[in-house]
Order: C-alpha cells, then structure tokens, then sequence
C-alpha cells in the first residue's frame, strides 16, 4: 500500500458512470483483481471519508504502464460527483493497491463472473487476468437500464458467453441479474464463481454456489471509514473457521474478498437493501 | 536551525509525549495498520481502541455514514477482550508507537476493576483512558459518563488500581464541569474532552435508522466548537488538570485554538482516518505557530484564551 499523489490522464463518460484514468505506477504495479484504491476529497468540503473504489484497469506493460483506472457512478453523491467532474491533469491524493485481491484457480478453467451496475468495473480486471491464465470466461452483467451495464462491448471481447440483463430490457434480457444465475451455470460447464456487487446479489450468488457446490469468492461493498484497517466501521460477519462461532471481520483489510460460504448473510442487515449502494463504501 | 528543532515534547500527568498529538480511540488500528502510512515515532502516542472485559463482536453494518463535516458511526467497541488484548493486539501496539494508551470500557464497576486488574503493571501501557460513554447496566441508565455518581465511582476505583496515569473521557454537554469535578476528585490525572456525542442517521430511501446499531456517535470536525467550549469551561474550573482535546482536529490551527483553550495535548481521530499522517502534520502546525509566537513551548500556548472570569464555586476551587 502506497500513498501517491497521482495526476488524472483523462476522464471519460461511459453511461451513467465516469470513467478516471490516473498516472500511479506504484499502485499500478502492485494492483491486483478486486483490490481497490482510497481517493481522497477535497479540504473545502462538507464531506469528509476517502471515497473506496475498486480498480477496474491496472497496466502493468505497454504504452499505459503505470496507469490505474476507476470507475465512479456520479449519482451515488457528493464525493463521486465531485470526482466526476474533476479535470484531466489534476491530481488526486491516493492510497492503494488496498483490500485482498481475488485468487485465480489453479486446476479448474471453467469461470462465470457476475456483477450489476458499477460493480462490474472490477471484474474486467479479473477477466483479463483468467483469459492471460487460460481460463474460460463467462459473464453475467447487468443494470437497472441499458446506460447502467458498464461495458457490455467489453464483456462481449473477454468472454466466451455473455448474458447481459436489464431492469427494463433496453439491453438483453430483461428482469435481474440474480434471475440470470442459474440459466448461465446451466449453459455451460462452469466450474469456479466469481461475483461483486451488494449484498442482495451476493447472498443470492452464494445460496445458488452452495446448492450447487460450487466454489466461489465475492468482492462485498461496505461502507468504509478508512479503507486501511483503522476503524473497524465496514464490518462483514463471517462465520470462524471451524463453522462453531461468527463475529465481525473487516471488509477492508480482510476482505472485499470472501469466500462466500464463510460469509453469515444472514447476519447483514443489509440484505433485501435497495440496489443502488450508497457512495462511501467501495 | 534552532526553530526546526524546536521541542513540542509535552509531559502530559506525567506521561513524556514527542509530540503533544495523539491518534484517537478507535482511529490507529492494531498496531499494523498504519505502518508504512505514517511515520509512527513522530506520533505522540496511540489510544487503542476501547477494550472491553469480554471480547466483544461488535454492532450489526452498515456501521459509518457521513454527516456534514462529520460521521455518524457504532461499532459496537468490536474488541477481542482484554485478555487477548494484553497477548496480541497490546505487543503490536507498543512494537509501532513509543507511547499507547489503553482505552478500557465497561458496563459495570466490576468490568473496569477486571480489565485495570489485566492491565496493571503490564508492559507497554503508558495510560489508561477511560471510556465512559457506554450504556450503564447496574443503574440501568443509556450512559454510565453522564452520571456524577458512577463518573466518581468507576474512575476512582482505576485510578487507585492504576499504576499508571489516568484519564477520564467525558461527554462535553453542559454539565462537564460537574463531571470533570468528579473525575479529578475521583484521582483521574488527566481529563479527555470530549467523548463523541450521539447522534442519529436516517436511511430515507429504506425509512429506517442508516446505522445497524440504530443510534450512533458524532465524529469529526463538526465537533470542534464543542470541544473548543468544553476545554475552556473546564480549564477555568480546574486549572491544574492536564486537559486533552479530542473533537474535530484536523489541522495544526485547530490544534493551536484547542490549546488556547487550554489543552496540553490533542487527539486525531476522523482526520487520522481520511489521511494517517494528520497526526504529524497536525505537530508541524503545532511548531509553525509556536515559531510564529516566538515561544519554546506548547504548554505556554495553554489557557491563553479566557472565556470570562466567572468566580468558580467554592466546591470547584477545592477540586
């Protein structure tokens, strides 16, 4: 975890979102599927917390070495609004490569990654690192309308089969991206799971993977103070290892990535929340 | 050269600091955290977080929402009990901060005695600072600190037990003066000011309380006013008592007007989270001013600004 002070090499719209490319080689380079940077807001401002965003590009080689990307939904407030509107060539205050990172199968080959709204920024990330191992890819992304699915065209490059859902239907198939689960782990020989998104999803992914048996790791999205440990605010009940007691662990530095079955979802309130997460978190 | 090596070294109730600025409970992690984020030698010392009896797992999430210029916040003092504490968590604390103050809490007198009992004599403890914002289960009241009878009681029995100094925090309503009697009567070395005040977030959007735990505390810079008026109130009472500020620091200004209220020392705590060298860049302010004053020392920043001469009661000059 390192500390920079990064310019912004270009921000772009993409949907609903804002996408910000920054100049950070020593984040870049360490910046691992899943892990996620902590962007700091400005002095001036009512709002306070480091805005947690999952890193969706890290380019460790060619002409964008040393670039980190990440993608920001303007609506979820203040912070990620001001970050939207944020020129190029300006600077951000950044820690990262923050959080553990997903783990990449050693025998099985066989993926399904599943995320909803800006939740899929982070699983191109890990897409491009399963494709670069000689994995399968599958994807099942989605949103509440065809200017919410991040990237579908970029799904489509990565993947072998894509299934992408709308609340509305302007783009594929219309209904909720926990709908589309099971239809996709039946069309193909899925052995591994990979999901990000909020708890309504994750709970759902991890209910269908233990009937199932299948193995699979989560990227959860709690409300964080820091996002380096000190706090203690962005609590994830997990259940210990030997299944007898749960308490809390801490989504930042223990997680955002868990092992679904470990995870006491019925323990998170938050579960059944509404699907737009709130801004401070990841 | 002479004004870069300024000393802001503070001797707070008989506690050495570097620097008269600490992290505040709950804000400095385990003691691996912030290692490679801030420089922690340059750090007056670290509050733990609050230690509790038993180990205890902490409110339900969402456990944090921002408020203007502030946070909503409960965990619950998730905490691995004091046991685990002094084996663990205490040694990876001492190992990254010269000077640890541990912060003990509890719902019963006895809760305090067992946890001061664990902590006496133990290695790398410089102070204990008594967390007194928790609901209190013998007089079945929501918080045990509001009380002058229990702040008396709780704080009295640490202090006779402790082998180190002691410090009460206490909530800075309008009633602090009273409380801070009690607690420098009661054998407290020093007093923190103030703990978090609660407060409440609502989740419009799901019409229900945006925290967990339901209730929480207020952090953060939206505090300083308040703290600001506790320290001052309360230094006027009780000249002598080491005060620490705690309550919406963020910068060396806000450090300086604490101390002109008449603080000896600060705590970071919000500020530490959103950048982990505030502490240290909170002691250079801290030095800019002094070399702007042309003084040698913080402590005669300290009470430089009086809010009235209000005589004290004859009961408060006593204490």
């Amino acid at each position: 975890m390192t500390r920079v002070r990064a310019e912004i090499l270009s921000t772009r719209r993409l949907g609903s979102y804002q996408s910000l490319t920054l100049v950070a080689p020593e984040i870049a380079e360490r910046a691992r599927p899943g892990q996620f940077v902590a962007v700091a807001m400005p002095d001036d401002r009512a709002f306070l917390l480091r805005r947690h965003l999952t890193i969706h590009q890290s380019s460790r080689r060619g002409g964008w070495a040393g670039t980190l990307e990440f993608v920001v939904d303007p609506a979820a407030g203040p912070g990620t609004a001001w970050l939207s509107d944020v020129r190029a060539h300006g600077f951000l205050d950044v820690i990262g490569p923050l959080g553990t990172p997903f783990s990449y199968p050693k025998r099985l080959t066989n993926c399904l990654l599943i995320g909803e709204g800006r939740s899929v920024a982070g699983l191109y990330f890990l897409a491009q690192e399963l494709v670069a191992r000689g994995k399968r890819v599958d994807m099942v992304i989605g949103g509440s309308t065809l200017d919410a699915v991040f990237k579908p065209i970029e799904a489509k490059r990565l993947s072998q089969l894509v299934t992408v859902v709308t609340g509305d239907g302007t783009l594929g198939e219309t209904g909720t991206v926990i709908d589309a689960v099971a239809p996709a782990l039946d069309r193909a020989p899925i052995e591994v799971v990979y999901a990000a998104g909020n708890v309504a999803l994750l709970s759902a992914v991890a209910e269908i993977c233990r009937a199932r048996t299948l193995p699979a790791q989560v990227a959860v999205e709690e409300r964080m103070g820091c996002g380096y440990g000190l706090c203690g605010t962005c609590a994830v009940p997990v259940a210990s290892k030997d299944g007898a007691t749960w308490g809390h662990a801490r989504a930042c530095v223990d997680g955002p990535v868990f092992n679904p079955a470990r995870v006491v979802w019925d323990r998170w309130p938050a579960a059944g929340a509404p699907a737009v997460m709130p801004e401070v978190g990841r | 050269m002479t004004a870069a090596r300024r000393s802001i070294g503070v001797d707070l109730a008989g506690v050495p600091l570097a620097t008269p600025v600490l992290i505040a409970s709950g804000c400095g992690g385990t003691g691996k955290e912030l290692l490679g984020l801030v420089e922690l030698r340059r750090v007056g010392g670290i509050v733990s977080r609050t230690i509790t009896a038993e180990p205890s797992g902490g409110s339900a999430p969402p456990r944090i929402v921002e408020s203007a210029a502030g946070i909503v916040w409960d965990t619950g003092l998730q905490n691995p009990g004091v046991d685990a504490f002094v084996a663990g968590e205490l040694p990876a604390l001492a190992a990254a901060s010269q000077t640890v103050f541990v912060s003990i809490g509890g719902a019963t007198l006895e809760d305090y005695v067992r946890i001061t009992g664990v902590l006496q004599g133990r290695d790398g403890v410089a102070a204990i600072e008594v967390h007194l914002s928790g609901p209190d289960r013998e007089l079945d009241r929501p918080v045990l600190g509001a009380h002058a009878d229990r702040v008396t009681e709780v704080v009295g029995a640490v202090a006779r037990m402790s082998l180190v100094p002691v410090f009460a925090k206490l909530p800075g309503g309008t009633d602090v003066v009273s409380l801070a009697i009690a607690a420098a009567r009661a054998g407290a070395s020093g007093l923190t000011l103030c703990a978090s005040p609660p407060a409440l977030a609502i989740d419009r959007v799901g019409t229900r309380p945006a925290l967990g735990a339901a209730v929480g505390w207020l952090s953060g810079p939206a505090l300083k006013p308040l703290m600001l008026r506790a320290i001052a109130e309360v230094h006027r009472a009780l000249p002598k008592m080491p005060l620490v500020a705690s309550g919406g620091i963020r910068s060396g200004e806000d450090a300086v007007e604490a101390m002109l209220a008449g603080a000896s020392a600060v705590q970071v705590g919000v500020a530490t989270l959103v950048d982990p060298t505030a502490p240290v860049t909170i002691a250079k302010g801290i030095v800019s001013e002094l070399q702007r004053r042309a003084i040698d020392s913080p402590a005669a920043l300290r009470g430089a600004v009086t809010i009235g001469d209000r005589a004290p009661a004859p009961e408060e000059q006593r204490a």
